[in-house]
């Protein structure tokens, strides 16, 4: 296995500072500004946002979990392995009726993640607007899902791997695109 | 004892307790879990199990656990079919396994049964394609009963491994009592059973558990003490002189609710015969947690759903 870094723990900080100027710049009222990370690492990137973002205006956007996996379109027999995905926490602390809730989630792909959070979300009530903001941007959509805000696009060819490592959920930080040395 | 959750069910049925590892049963408990949160949404509803068929054969009254099945069934997005055997081919004599191989060829997913004799969930899951969940077979098993008790107690007192639970009543007859021993002995539980010896089976210790004929034994010191109904129906004759020498014996009042930790829960599979085996004073009191196992039995059957309809490993059943 090759591993190339994309970005470091700088590149992050850098990228993540960009999407909280954008999203503020965005989102208008940001007493209205709901940042729901999609599980796992979704997660700790909502809540440095968060910070990020309260940094600027003084006050801190509201944070919450979303787990989208009973919401998969890949549960049950279209599985390749006889494995249901594991559960994880849904935390909305607040209702998210008329709020702008802006999703987050570390790479953006296929896009089937996001459909799923978008039915998790519309399950709990009506969001006055629902934006994305992924930390890499990989392609290969297979869906009409784009993001508002991207930390950094990396073209990719479909056997590759995009690794996402947080401090908070894996102990290292950084990205990296990984993929299988050509035998021979 | 810490025991890590396994990644998935091996088999495609639940016929009992006695199939599961400690690492499947902490999977069910960790997914029932997080199913506990969809009960307090707006909407009480996720699309898991969109298009599947689960067929409720219960062959035998049942009222909380027929209607969990299906409030888990709603909840998860799968159909449910109802079949109860009055009014139906089984009253013309059809067998059991003509019933169900009928019902098998309308493409059901699941086949959730509960049926008066022993081995009957295991001789579908041998001869059917759909996963087949035991909802309780005769005196033999109870399987999700015994998870929706294990998550009740894991949930209030934190842990299962090193609780002390004493388990009283009909143990002749109870199916619940046998996948609970199974489970919390499993799960590093100490279990300790009493009834009066009419109504102890013989060799009962050897599925894990001790064995007291004075209630107050059982009690003494314990975290959990779950009651068993009395099932005047399923005995032949009277195993105790009436049912107020049984109380008097036996009854879970309150001067011996306090023989048990002072904290400790009070349990009772339902239905109660108040005033038989469990005062009303206890069934109502504040250690009392009988409604939250009512509740808790949804999530349990949602984690069990989910769990099976990921796998079609090979049956378990011997």
């Amino acid at each position: 296995m090759k591993r190339v870094q994309v970005l470091d723990a700088r590149g992050i900080a850098r990228a993540l500072e960009r999407m909280a100027a954008e999203i503020l710049e965005k989102v208008g009222d940001e007493s209205l500004l709901y940042l729901v990370g999609v599980q796992t690492r979704g997660v700790p990137l909502a809540r440095r946002l968060a910070r990020l973002i309260a940094a600027k205006t003084g006050c801190e956007p509201t944070v919450g979990a979303l787990d989208i996996t009973l919401y998969r379109d890949d549960v049950g027999p279209w599985r390749a392995a006889h494995q249901q995905p594991l559960l994880r926490d849904t935390a909305l602390p607040v209702k998210v009726d008329g709020r702008t809730v802006c999703l987050v989630d570390d790479v953006l792909y296929t896009g089937r993640t996001v459909r799923a959070a978008l039915d998790t979300l519309m399950d709990y009530g009506r969001p006055q607007a629902i934006r994305l903001a992924v930390l890499v941007d990989r392609g290969h959509r297979e869906l009409p899902i784009a993001a508002d805000f991207v930390g950094r696009a990396v073209p990719t060819a479909a056997s590759e791997d995009v690794q996402v490592r947080l401090k908070e959920s894996d102990g290292e930080e950084g990205v990296w695109l990984a993929r299988e040395e050509a035998r021979g | 004892m810490t025991v890590k959750a396994a990644s998935h069910l091996r088999g495609k049925d639940l016929v009992g307790i006695d199939q599961l590892s400690p690492e499947e049963i902490q999977l069910l408990l960790d997914t029932a879990e997080q199913m506990q949160e969809i009960a307090k949404r707006p909407i009480k509803k996720v699309p898991a199990l969109r298009g599947k068929t689960v067929v409720n054969l219960f062959m035998e009254p049942s009222t909380r656990t027929r209607f969990s099945f299906e409030v888990a069934e709603k909840r998860l997005s799968a159909d449910s079919l109802n079949f109860s055997s009055s009014g139906t081919s089984v009253e013309k004599g059809e067998t059991l396994l003509d019933t169900a191989r009928n019902l098998e060829a309308m493409q059901p997913d699941f086949i959730v049964i509960r049926h008066r004799y022993a081995g009957a969930p295991h001789q579908l899951a041998r001869a059917l394609k759909s996963s087949v969940v035991n909802a309780g077979d005769g005196a033999h098993e109870h399987p999700t009963q015994a998870l929706l008790d294990a998550l009740t107690i894991r949930q209030k007192r934190g842990t299962l491994a090193g609780q002390v639970v004493a388990i009283a009543g009909d143990l002749a007859y109870s199916r619940v009592v046998r996948s609970n021993v199974i489970l919390l002995s499993r799960m590093g539980a100490t279990v300790r059973v009493a009834g009066p010896p009419s109504l102890v089976p013989p060799g009962i210790e050897a599925l894990g558990c001790e064995v007291h004929y004075r209630l107050e034994d059982a009690i003494a010191g314990a975290d959990v003490v779950m009651m068993l109904r009395i099932q005047l129906e399923r005995q032949g004759k009277m195993n105790f002189p009436t049912v107020r020498e049984y109380y008097d014996f036996f009854g879970l009042t309150p001067e011996r609710v306090k023989l048990a930790k002072k904290d400790a829960l009070v349990m009772h599979p339902g239905p109660m015969n108040r005033g038989v085996e469990i005062d009303s004073r206890v069934a109502d009191g504040p250690q009392s947690v009988i409604l939250e196992q009512v509740t808790n039995g949804v999530a349990v059957r949602m984690a069990v759903l989910y769990l099976l309809a990921g796998g079609h490993g090979e049956p378990v059943a011997d």
